[in-house]
């Protein structure tokens, strides 16, 4: 058997998934599992201590990703993954803590969480991804609909404004934040790994198609439609002003690195102001432990 | 085990009852907190972010009240004792959590310092009007603990044990408090470390290959992992199996939701916290709790002076509801007098208990004051007649 | 010989195409044949063209396919560990 296990090849990422749980419940085309196979390969490439990775979700498809892997994981209430990653963080800082989440969870319920997040710059990483649309309960509008586009909700088309990410987590304090598609598997791999060396709150956004609810009501092909247009669409450029990376329905989507910048997070600026006011009185701890 | 000495204030105090609550926390091993701004209670986290840093641990103002209600589980999963502190309308938007934390079995502890509602109501009025919101407010079936100290004393008291109860049987446990219990300025007395008992977290011995994170032990409540220590555990507010993965079937839901209750339940004789004085022979007996009992105690010796005999039986512990204790009350006494700061809640518990056994009396008022002790003694004095 | 080749796991595709159409050298085509799902699941047209580079296996959604370099393993031995084995149909025994 020994002999056997050597020769068969595995898949890399099986190691980080509950492969009981597979096959998983996303639909055919659905870009969220390529953005897993990424995450699975940054975990390998970061060469970081896994135990000591965490993953929190919210609610919705992306919010199934906790259930997924092979972490501890926490599928938490919907938009509320950050708070929780930030307790989780805070009680536990050796933890690397993971908000994985879908658009209309981590902006729309969840959009005052994460503003507050980045503005602490708590020490957490968070893959966003945006799919446009709320997909797991039927395809109404998000905060992240491009205009003229065709919801549930909208039944008519979309009118009002979506919000550009990039824009919004910058300005709120993120220290990395970088765009790509489920197109651009190895650069998100690559920007995940960069996201588990950064301290401070990191975030990506992964555009990933729904064929189910946002392009087949829209007469936009299948996943694999989605995946040749992110490809002939997408430009990639490294430092460009987030003010500039807003999202149309069939315009070029810009890609890359946009923030990369250094600040004190949350739990430096608080030991050093506790320090500096209590002195000998301060007492630190790395863990909380309740034994 | 003893309670850690570095957040042991031992010594006399004259503290009011959100400084002793704090006080409690602490004693408790509470080494996080969560919160957000709301009169009456405000004073319970602001001592805390003031305490913790020279005893080791971290208090955090959240955004809001749905943040700070899930930033405390975050921490309990990443290994500390915490808890949250709100009143009136931040206890209705923590409502969600206590969903979460009954689901996903997370020892945690809220306090609700009681104030005037509907809505924004009295910030600085007392009121007992939460008294169901805290058993039913959350959606589906739960069961939870709820503790409703009468004293600055109490508030240090019954916070150690609401962090006890809820690493015991891993579910929320609240300290139902008041504005005026919050409020008021009183000897508090803070034992020796060696003095105070704590329940620690409930940690598995097992290996990670051998644990299943939501496997009940015979008391019905499963063992904690440690996050970070290789058990990969999913933890999720979805109905799930052992292993915590969802499984979303009828059988499923009905066999974990009736564990959820049934860990509360089937050991509510070790739960329940009770004062009673002079019930032998009584044909009036008057059920109070939190701030109420101690304006009904002057109502009972009033009406004791008068040649009525009235017994007292204080709820200590609201949830779950003593109803054995009440119907053996009620199979010998005439009348039951049940007096609360509300238009009447826990009184419909008592005739629950009571079925029809004894006659049931409710004195209440929609809140902003405590009762005038001659409004309690005037419905003693009608029933006894 | 091919430098590299694919391992399928049949059962778990749901046939969105991504691995045929980003496979750098054309290996994968999607076959005629179903899966116990209906689906048309992939298989190797072209596998001496196979550089193992696992591009296909960083795009499935499904975690149904993935590439590995040479030396290949002995074929009957060659399907991985999970689901159950009657459920791992060979791509090139049964898929096309």
């Amino acid at each position: 058997m020994s002999e056997l296990t050597e020769l068969t090849p595995q898949n890399p990422v099986e190691q980080f998934l509950r492969m009981d749980r597979i096959p998983h419940i996303w639909c055919p085309g659905c870009g969220i599992g390529t953005s897993v196979n990424s995450f699975a390969h940054a975990l390998i490439d970061a060469k970081i201590d896994t135990r000591n990775v965490a993953i929190v979700s919210g609610i919705g498809c992306t919010g199934r990703v906790a259930g997924y892997v092979k972490q501890d994981s926490f599928h938490t209430t919907h938009g509320r993954a950050i708070p929780f990653a930030t307790g989780l963080k805070l009680a536990n800082p050796k933890l690397n803590v993971v908000v994985y989440s879908g658009d209309g969870d981590l902006f729309a319920i969840g959009g005052n969480h994460l503003i507050h997040a980045a503005r602490r710059n708590v020490d957490i990483k968070v893959v966003c991804i945006n799919n446009l649309i709320y997909a797991m309960t039927g395809g109404q509008t998000a905060p992240t609909t491009p205009n003229d586009v065709i919801t549930s909700t909208n039944p008519y088309g979309t009118f009002d404004a979506a919000f550009n990410l990039p824009y919004l987590v910058e300005a709120a304090g993120a220290v990395y934040v970088a765009r790509w598609t489920v197109f651009h598997v190895k650069q998100l791999a690559r920007a995940m790994q960069e996201m588990f060396a950064k301290r401070g709150f990191s975030f990506i956004e992964v555009l990933s198609p729904c064929p189910t609810l946002y392009q087949r009501r829209n007469k936009m092909g299948d996943g694999l439609d989605t995946m040749k247009f992110y490809k002939e669409v997408s430009k990639i450029r490294n430092g460009a002003s987030t003010k500039d990376v807003a999202l149309t329905k069939s315009g070029e989507i810009t890609v890359g690195k946009f923030v990369d910048r250094e600040r004190s997070d949350y739990r430096e600026l608080m030991h050093d102001r506790l320090l500096d006011s209590l002195g000998d009185d301060y007492v630190e701890t790395e863990a909380c432990s309740c034994q | 085990m003893h309670a850690d000495p570095a957040g042991v204030m031992t010594g006399t105090h004259f503290l009011d009852g959100d400084h002793a609550c704090c006080e409690g926390a602490l004693a408790a091993g509470a080494r996080f907190s969560s919160g957000y701004p709301i009169t009456p209670s405000t004073e319970v986290v602001e001592r805390f972010a003031a305490r913790v840093p020279t005893v080791g641990g971290t208090f955090i103002q959240m955004e809001d009240e749905l943040a700070a209600s899930i930033a405390l589980q975050g921490a309990v999963w990443g290994g500390a004792k915490a808890f949250t502190v709100t009143s009136g309308p931040g206890f209705s938007l923590m409502m969600e959590h206590i969903g979460l934390a009954v689901m996903t079995e997370t020892p945690c502890v809220f306090v609700d310092v009681q104030r005037g509602g509907p809505s924004t109501g009295l910030p600085t009025l007392p009121a007992q009007a939460d008294m169901m919101q805290v058993r039913w407010g959350s959606h589906g079936d739960y069961e939870i603990i709820a503790l409703c100290p009468n004293s600055p004393q109490e508030c240090f008291d019954l916070t150690i044990t609401a962090f006890n109860y809820s690493e015991q049987y891993r579910c929320p446990v609240f300290v139902m408090m008041d504005e005026v219990v919050g409020h008021m300025t009183e000897k508090v007395v803070i034992p020796p470390p060696e003095q105070i008992e704590v329940t620690p977290r409930r940690y598995t011995t097992l290996p990670p290959d051998e644990f299943l994170a939501f496997k009940p032990c015979e008391d019905l409540v499963p063992d904690m992992p440690r996050t970070g220590e290789g058990y990969n555990v999913h933890v999720t507010g979805l109905t799930h199996d052992e292993r915590g993965y969802p499984d979303m079937t009828p059988a499923q839901q009905d066999k974990l939701v009736r564990r959820l209750q049934d860990k509360i339940k089937k050991n509510v004789d070790k739960i329940t916290l009770y004062e009673e004085e002079q019930i032998e022979g009584a044909e009036v007996v008057v059920v109070s709790y939190g701030i109420t009992s101690r304006v009904a105690q002057r109502a009972i010796e009033l009406a004791r002076k008068q040649g009525v005999r009235v017994g007292k039986f204080r709820l200590i512990t609201a949830w779950p509801f003593p109803e054995k204790q009440i119907a053996e009350i009620a199979a010998k006494v005439k009348a039951i007098v049940v007096v609360e700061l509300n238009l009447g809640q826990m009184v419909r518990e008592v005739e629950r208990a009571v079925a029809g056994k004894a006659i049931v009396r409710f004195v209440g008022h929609a809140g902003g004051s405590v009762h005038r002790p001659e409004d309690i003694l005037q419905t003693i004095l009608e029933v006894a007649r | 010989m091919a430098k590299g080749s694919v391992q399928i796991v049949v059962e778990r595709c749901k046939a969105c195409g991504f691995c045929v159409e980003f496979c750098p050298t054309h290996v994968l085509a999607l076959s005629s044949a179903f899966n116990a799902k209906g689906y048309h699941t992939p298989y190797m047209v072209h596998p001496e063209k196979c550089s193992g580079c696992d591009l296909c296996g960083m795009y499935c959604p499904d975690f149904a396919i993935f590439g590995y370099k040479q030396p290949a393993p002995p074929k009957e031995n060659a399907a991985v560990a999970a689901p159950p084995p009657a459920a791992e149909i060979k791509e090139d025994q049964d898929a096309r």
